[in-house]
Parts: C-alpha cells; structure tokens; sequence
C-alpha cells in the first residue's frame, strides 16, 4: 500500500518538476524584462541586482515610444505587416485552392518550387535584390519590403492553406456551380467562410514571421524613419551607451503584439500543421 | 411519364452546367497561381542567376575601378587562401549540430509533458510555446538583459549559489560567448519541435495504448515502443527542416555578437552578410553564396527525398 502511493508521488514529481523547469526557463526572460523596464535607469545600473522594480515606473516606455522614436518604428512595422500579410493571404488561398481542386500539368513541380524556397537562405536572395531595388529606386522603401515579404511567406501559408481547403468538401463547390456561381465566387464566398479558423491562423502565422524579420529589413533600410521594431531595437543597442531599462521597454513593446497573436492561435496552430504533417 | 422527362431535363442541364464549368477549369488553376509563380521567378529564381554571375566578377564598391569577369578566382581564393571561410564553416556545422539535437531532445520532452492532461493545461501550453512568436532581435534582447554582466539576472543567482566568484561578461568573453548564444536559442527553437511533435502526438489514437496496457506494458516501454515509432516521421521531418533553418539564421546570432568576439560567433550567412552587404564586396561575398548553397542542396535533396516517401504528400 505504502510503496504504490510512494511510486505515485513519484510519478507526479517526475511530470511537474520538469513542467516547472521547463514554465522557469521559458517565463523568466520575459519577467526580467518587465521588471527591467519598470526600473528607473539609475536604479539598473546601481550595482546590486534587484528582483522587484521599486520605485516602479512607466517612464521608459513614455521615452522610448517619444524620444526614440518607436512610435514611428511602431507604425512602420504595422504597415509594413499589414500590407503584407492581406496580400500573403489572398495569394495563399488561390494558390491552395489550385493546389486542392484541380490536376494540372506542372502542379508537382510548382510544390516543389514552393518547398525550395524554405531551404534557401534568404541572405542570398539579399545581395542581388538589394543591387535590384537600388537600380529601381526602392531601398529605403516600405515596398521592398512587403514585395520580398510576400514572396518568402507565401509558400508556406499555401502548403497550410491546402491542408485546410482540402478538409472541405468538393460537393460544395459542385453545388455552387450548379447554382451559375463562377470559381472566383465559389472560393471568396464560399470556401474563405468555410476555412476561416484556418485563415486566421495563416495570417496570423504570417504576420508573426513578417513583423519579426530582421535581415531583409537590415539589409534594405538604412534610413531610421523606414527603421522597422527590430531595427530600431537593434540600434538601440549599437550606441555605446546602453539605456537598459529603455531597452527592455521598447523590447517589450515589440513583443507584444506576436504574442498576443500566438496565444490566440496556438491551438489552431497546432491542429493546422497536425493536418499539414500528415497531408 | 411527364415526372420523369421533366428530371432527365434537369439532369441534362446540371450536366451541361458542370462540363461548361469545367472546360474553363483547364487554364483557371493556372491563372490562380500566376501571380505567386510571377513574384517567385522575379524575386528568387531570377536574383539565384545573378548570384552565380556575380560570383564570377570581381565587384567590389571600394575597388569599383577592378570590376569586371574574373572567372573562378573567388572560389579559389574561398578555398585557398580564406581561414576565415574554414572557421565560419566549423562554427556553422557545429551551430546546426548542437542546436538540432538539443532542441529535439528538449522539445520531444516538453511535447510528451504539455501532451498529459492536468489543469491549467491551456493556459501552460500557451505560456511554454510562446517563445516561438519571439523574433531573432527581442529574443537577443531578452537574453542580453540577462547575460549582462553588470546589470544581469544570470550573474546575480550563480553568485548567490556559490557557482562563480565574479560576474562573467558571457557575450564578451571568447569561453562563454558561443554557449551563451546557444542557450538563448534554445529559448526560442525548443517550442518549435514541441508544437510540430505535440501536433504528431495528437494524431496518435488512444486505442493503441489501451491495448498495450491491457498487455501489462508500463510508461517507458509505451514510449519506445508506440510514441517514438508513431512520431519517426514528424521527427526526421522538423529535425531536416531546422537543421535547414538554423543553418541560414543570422537575427539572432549577428544581433547578439555581431559575430564576435574575435569571430568566435561568425558563421557562413553572417560572414557572406559582412563581405556583401556591410563591406560592399558583392562579387566574393556571392560567390560564399554559391559555396553555401552547394552545402544546403545537400539537405535539400535529402528533404525532397523524404518528403516524397512519406510526410507531406501530394494527392
């Protein structure tokens, strides 16, 4: 009786103990941060490392949205993310609706062009795009941004948007078209509302990776007005007087409108790419 | 008599409707993916060719008055005379290695965890795989807040634990900076395997357990013998893709070091990005370019190889 109930202990103390590692490791960056960014910069750099922020303030986030300039970053990387994520998700859908209905001559060479380009680093997409755009006049634009944006999400979110099309039945579209409704009727009136959890998660799923990029931005936009969240982050950094409780404020800033996302479809995440692993 | 005429009309129409429809689906999947074919070739098939022409020249912004075709000088000069090149590849290979298994591991384990059920379980799951939504930059300035050495979370609990005498400087010193850097991206690539294995998971159905259990089988002969077969395939699958990923990741590792100290960091992409686009040395750093490719094509055969004999596969 005794060492059945030790063995169940022990059990229990082999799941939670490493849930709390894991819950530690993962949640105490963002903790630091917060905390981080409620000090008053002199109380950072005081010498002795304090846990809790007293007295707490909101002042960091105050300068470094003003002074800094991360309202104006802020507004970019929503432009920028915006834009580029209703054009990702129109072409997704086109593109998963080809790949779910229809047999065509090339289909198996057009995925496997669509795999490829998640294995290429984009660094080298980087140098002659950049020597391109230069030429044409759109470095230090948003616009080279979203066009190379589009193009490097859009694979992946049409692999995604043909597992969930192809969840739906094809009677519907049959039935529709009976009823004198032409394929372009059919996939915006019909098939988006049908699939629209799972739209909401590519977009979403894009917009994350869209508001995130650092490299393309970095390489195409040297003006600080263009300068994007992590670009203007990165800067921050690169002045050789650190302001650490800006800083962690303006990182907090960035993370908060992925995560927010992140927790919202996480759950479809993980059931569209369920579907998308097993085809 | 009449009843049955009038349907076989109906039929008829429905018929000739649906042939209609279908005569003009023979162009229409084409013109659906035009515009993403058309952005494709302009943005990534196109600049791929004017890699490999670029490789071949000398074009350099600060020596413009050389430029022009120099055959394969570059890649002779990559291979002969670049220690730089040798050391960004070792760091490379050992990057990928180091990230790719850890984060399977760790990420298989955290996977099987939040795959239990127990309460609060929507709201942990969320919590632990949240790292992934966190870019290359903010996961940079999240660890670097706790790597500081003067202000840092880290210093200040191996103090107090007795680990370390003084605070370390783990992004300045050539010992710490590479694991600290690891460390800070297993934040962020562990939840990956565990959302793409949790996905696995959940696929797996319940009877099968049920039946090992009825057998008098316990947890650890469940996991090799149902879970870890069950899951071969998404394993080979975001292990190839990652390494893939964490083979050409810069954000993270450039933002944090800029590659130093001592290029102790510098890996292949953030040495071809310093050659190309900070040193303005297109022609070398494109022909880095090529070499790397070369090296990813091996994964990439490797993928498509897999890809085809199972996993994602085309209808």
């Amino acid at each position: 009786m005794n060492s059945k109930w030790q063995r169940k202990l022990g059990s229990k103390l082999l799941f939670y103990i490493p849930l709390a590692l894991t819950l530690a490791f993962v949640l105490v960056p963002f903790l630091w941060a917060i905390s981080t960014s409620l000090k008053r910069e002199a109380d950072v750099l005081s010498g002795t490392v304090r846990y809790i922020p007293s007295p707490a303030t909101f002042e960091n986030f105050i300068h470094v949205w003003n002074d800094n300039n991360f309202s104006q970053y802020f507004l970019n990387s929503v432009f920028v993310s915006v834009v580029s994520v209703v054009a990702i998700t129109v072409l997704s859908v086109l593109n998963g609706y080809a790949m779910s209905r229809f047999k065509f001559k090339g289909k198996g060479a057009f995925m496997l062009v669509l795999l490829a380009t998640q294995m290429m680093p984009v660094i080298l997409f980087v140098i002659p795009l950049f020597l391109i755009f230069k030429n044409l006049g759109m470095i230090n634009t948003p616009y080279a941004l979203i066009l190379f944006y589009i193009v490097l999400q859009v694979p992946f979110n049409t692999i995604l948007m043909r597992g969930f099309i192809s969840s739906t039945p094809k009677e519907i579209d049959e039935a529709a078209m009976v009823d004198g409704a032409g394929r372009l009727r059919i996939i915006f009136a019909i098939i988006m509302p049908i699939v629209l959890p799972g739209i909401v998660a590519t977009s979403a799923f894009a917009f994350i990776g869209v508001w995130n990029e650092f490299l393309v931005a970095f390489s195409f936009i040297t003006t600080p007005d263009q300068f994007t969240i992590p670009i203007g982050l990165k800067f921050m950094v690169g002045e050789f007087s650190v302001q650490y409780a800006s800083l962690a404020a303006g990182s907090i800033i960035g993370l908060i409108p992925p995560v927010l996302l992140f927790m919202f479809i996480q759950r479809y995440l993980v059931e569209g790419l369920g579907g998308a692993v097993k085809g | 008599m009449e009843l049955s005429q009038s349907t076989g009309g109906k039929r008829m129409t429905v018929k000739s409707k649906l042939s209609r429809k279908k005569t003009g689906d023979r162009w229409f999947p084409y013109l659906l993916i035009a515009p993403t074919v058309l952005l494709i070739a302009g943005l990534l098939v196109f600049p791929i060719f004017r890699v490999f022409d670029l490789s071949v020249q000398s074009y350099d912004f600060t020596r413009l008055q050389k430029a022009g075709y120099i055959g394969l000088e570059n890649f002779r000069n990559i291979f002969t005379k670049d220690d730089m090149f040798y050391s960004s590849l070792w760091i490379t290979v050992k990057w990928v290695l180091i990230e790719v298994v850890l984060q399977l591991v760790f990420g298989l384990i955290v996977a099987l965890l939040l795959n239990q059920a127990f309460r609060l379980r929507g709201l942990v799951r969320s919590m632990v795989l949240v790292p992934w939504a966190v870019s290359g930059v903010l996961t940079t300035m999240l660890w670097s807040l706790m790597f500081n050495q003067h202000i840092g979370v880290i210093n200040d609990i191996l103090m107090k634990l007795g680990l370390i005498s003084e605070p370390v400087a783990w992004l300045a010193n050539i010992h710490t900076v590479f694991g600290s850097v690891v460390v800070a991206e297993l934040w962020r690539g562990i939840p990956f395997f565990a959302i793409t294995l949790l996905a696995a998971l959940q696929t797996i159905p319940h009877e099968v357990y049920e039946s090992c259990e009825v057998d008098g089988a316990g947890s650890v002969k469940k996991l090799f013998f149902i879970t870890l077969p069950f899951l071969k395939e998404s394993i080979v699958f975001a292990t190839l893709l990652r390494a893939i990923w964490e083979f050409n990741s810069i954000d993270m590792i450039f933002t944090m070091t800029n590659g130093g100290p001592m290029d102790m960091t510098t890996t292949l992409p953030i040495y071809m990005m310093k050659t190309s686009i900070l040193e303005g040395n297109y022609g070398y750093g494109s022909a880095i370019g090529v070499v790397t490719f070369a090296f990813l094509m091996i994964f990439v055969v490797l993928y498509l190889r897999l890809n085809r004999s199972g996993g994602m596969q085309d209808e």
